[in-house]
């Protein structure tokens, strides 16, 4: 079991992540600021969109899920990572997870809720979005439960709920921790966010068996999200789209580009808050092997797509594929293959696997390549459509498009950086249970290595 | 204490709820998980059951040695998990019969695609009754136990054992706590 390294007691890790707590330096409001400025730039082209209607992002026919459907799905994508490591790894009992995977579960529930803009962006009637709510009205209308886009609307829903009650449990312990070590409003904060906890006997029963049947019940549905967001497309009949293999080749997607948007989390984190003796080059070497299996993965499925468009026959499907790969938009296809594919199997190295500067790089390159692969996928395959072949279609993405996308960028880190300064980071419960505990042979200065 | 309290004033009901009366009885404060596990066993020996185990972690020491039933927050997950996968079949086959419209020709009531819809519905009612569970399970537990003391120390590395006793046995029960390893005891 990996576990952290250094002069680390009990104490230690309380207080080592209660210090990331303090008042904040003039990196981190820098960092705030120009998240803020991003959202101000999103808002405003927002603002624009919703006075002057959709006509002022790119859309032309066919293509009309670009940009803002790429975003969704990129940042839905990027949820999936953390639940990965909170839920899936916790099962397993890897231990390495435990001093990262807060910071991942963080990064689910301000993904989800920046993905979840996107959809109302979409719309454009943005005041109606509650039509696709199943709620009683006087025309006696109910959703269509056979159209994906409601199953989508249920799992996201899900997912965001639980997701957001399993990050709060896990955290109320934590809390309790950093209450008993605050100061000031710090203290009132954590005082009423604590919930009380004490860590008696009984509220460690109920607590550790309801976060086992939480981890439980949150595996399946990571699998089952991005199952779900694959489908919105594979059930259409686009080529490009209605493939089987949609739906394990999302969820290896999601977790590829999750893992490499943790990595692109903690390395900055990790230095800011000073955290290298509880967040080491183990545990970014375990990413970057997560990250080479996934990638792996989804590398196999591109070559699965072109081999099928090849040998299967379809002359619709083939000429998609090679719309894709060599038509207008082949700069996005190579991005998307270079970056997804290609770049990480430098992942076969440990000297490369343990660079935390390198990983940071690559990591940084991954999540430029989901991003594409999410517009090659829409963009590519509804601007590539055989079956419009007549409309001679072209796709440009406008000011308003660029501008909501980075205005996703500035919200999720704008939530992100607030948490991290308010929150416990990392786990100190789940740092604490992979130590040796203090016993009478090995008291707590001792049990440091 | 009450560093642990939240920093409300309660109205009445509630403060009898959330603020039950004192427990007399005896702290002890420990450094050691071995020191505290010994302590238990020499409590459970001299007949002191109703003990209260403050640990910052989740210790299987712990957990062997006080032999406690398992959780029952587990029903709370299955009861909420089953009720969620009813109600996720009951909203679209009710919906769908309510407007019935074919679409992609596919029957009016499709189960396959609904599936998906009570999936979602056992894992998020699920999880909820499993929130509620492990609240409801902790604030009655700690109803029962009362107003017990308790020490900051132990969410960051202390550990701790409260005997519920009054003044006559307070003596002995120091005295077996000290001998067990205990750091420090104080009388409630």
């Amino acid at each position: 079991m990996a576990q952290p390294s250094g002069r680390v007691t009990y104490d230690f890790v309380t207080r080592t992540i209660a210090r990331t707590l303090g008042n904040p330096g003039k990196g981190y409001f820098l960092l705030l600021g120009a998240a803020v400025t991003l959202l101000a730039i999103g808002i405003i082209c927002l603002l624009y969109l919703l006075r002057y209607g959709l006509g002022l992002a790119g859309y032309s026919h066919p293509v009309y899920w670009a940009v803002f459907i790429t975003c969704f799905v990129f940042w839905v994508g990027i949820a999936h990572s953390g639940t990965l490591i909170s839920a899936i790894l916790f099962l397993f009992r890897s231990g390495w997870r435990t001093a990262i995977y807060r910071t991942a579960e963080a990064m689910t529930v301000f993904a989800v809720m920046t993905a979840a803009l996107f959809p109302l962006i979409h719309i454009g009637r943005q005041w109606y979005f509650y039509w696709t709510l199943p709620y009683p009205n006087e025309r006696g209308l109910w959703p269509n439960f056979k159209s994906p886009l409601i199953w989508d609307e249920f799992a996201i829903g899900t997912y965001f709920t639980v997701s957001t009650v399993f990050l709060i449990l896990g955290l109320v312990p934590d809390i309790a921790a950093v209450r008993d070590v605050a100061s000031g409003w710090r203290k009132k904060l954590y005082q009423l966010t604590a919930l009380g906890w004490r860590g008696t006997n009984e509220e460690w029963r109920h607590f550790t068996r309801g976060y086992l049947y939480l981890a439980a019940l949150a595996t399946p549905l990571v699998l089952s999200v991005h199952s779900v967001v694959s489908w919105d497309f594979a059930m259409a009949i686009v080529p490009g789209w209605h493939a089987t293999i949609f739906a394990p080749y999302f969820v290896a997607g999601a977790i590829y580009s999750g893992c490499a948007m943790v990595i692109s989390l903690l390395v900055p984190i990790r230095k800011l808050f000073h955290l290298e003796e509880l967040i080491t080059a183990h545990h970014f070497e375990n990413l970057a092997k997560l990250c080479l299996l996934t990638g792996s993965i989804v590398g196999y499925a591109y070559l699965c797509e072109y081999f099928v468009a090849w040998f299967g026959g379809n002359a619709h499907e083939r000429a998609a594929f090679w719309y894709r790969a060599f038509g207008p938009f082949w700069w996005a296809t190579w991005t998307m293959i270079i970056c997804n594919a290609f770049l990480p199997q430098l992942l076969w190295f440990k000297k490369i696997r343990t660079n935390i500067t390198g990983l940071f790089v690559i990591s940084i390159f991954v999540n430029v390549g989901m991003w594409f692969e999410r517009f090659v996928i829409i963009v590519v395959s509804l601007a590539g459509e055989p079956f419009e072949r007549w409309s001679n279609a072209t796709y440009n993405p406008t000011w308003a498009d660029w501008g909501i996308m980075a205005g996703s960028f500035g919200w999720f880190f704008m939530w992100f950086l607030l948490f991290v300064k308010n929150f416990p980071a990392v786990s100190i419960t789940e740092v604490k249970e992979v130590l040796p505990p203090p016993t009478k042979g090995r008291p707590a200065e001792a049990h440091a290595r | 204490m009450s560093e642990h309290r939240l920093p409300l004033r309660l109205p009445g009901p509630l403060h009898d709820l959330f603020r039950p009366p004192a427990t007399p009885g005896v702290l002890g404060v420990f450094a050691h998980l071995d020191a505290t596990v010994d302590a238990i066993q020499r409590l459970q020996a001299g007949a002191y059951q109703s003990l209260t185990v403050y640990s910052p972690v989740p210790r299987h020491e712990l957990e062997d040695v006080l032999a406690q039933p398992v959780s029952p927050v587990r029903m709370w997950t299955l009861i909420g998990g089953i009720a969620g996968c009813a109600f996720g079949a009951w909203l679209t086959l009710y919906m769908s019969y309510d407007w019935p419209i074919v679409v992609g020709g596919k029957p009016i009531g499709s189960i396959p695609p609904y599936v998906v819809i009570m999936f979602e519905m056992t894992v998020l009612f699920g999880a909820l009754s499993t929130i509620i569970g492990i609240l409801f399970n902790a604030a009655h537990a700690a109803r029962r136990l009362g107003t017990i003391a308790w020490d900051p120390r132990f969410t960051n590395d202390k550990f701790g054992v409260f005997v519920p006793c009054g003044a006559d046995k307070a003596g002995a029960v120091e005295k077996l706590l000290l001998g067990a390893g205990a750091e420090e005891v104080r009388r409630a």
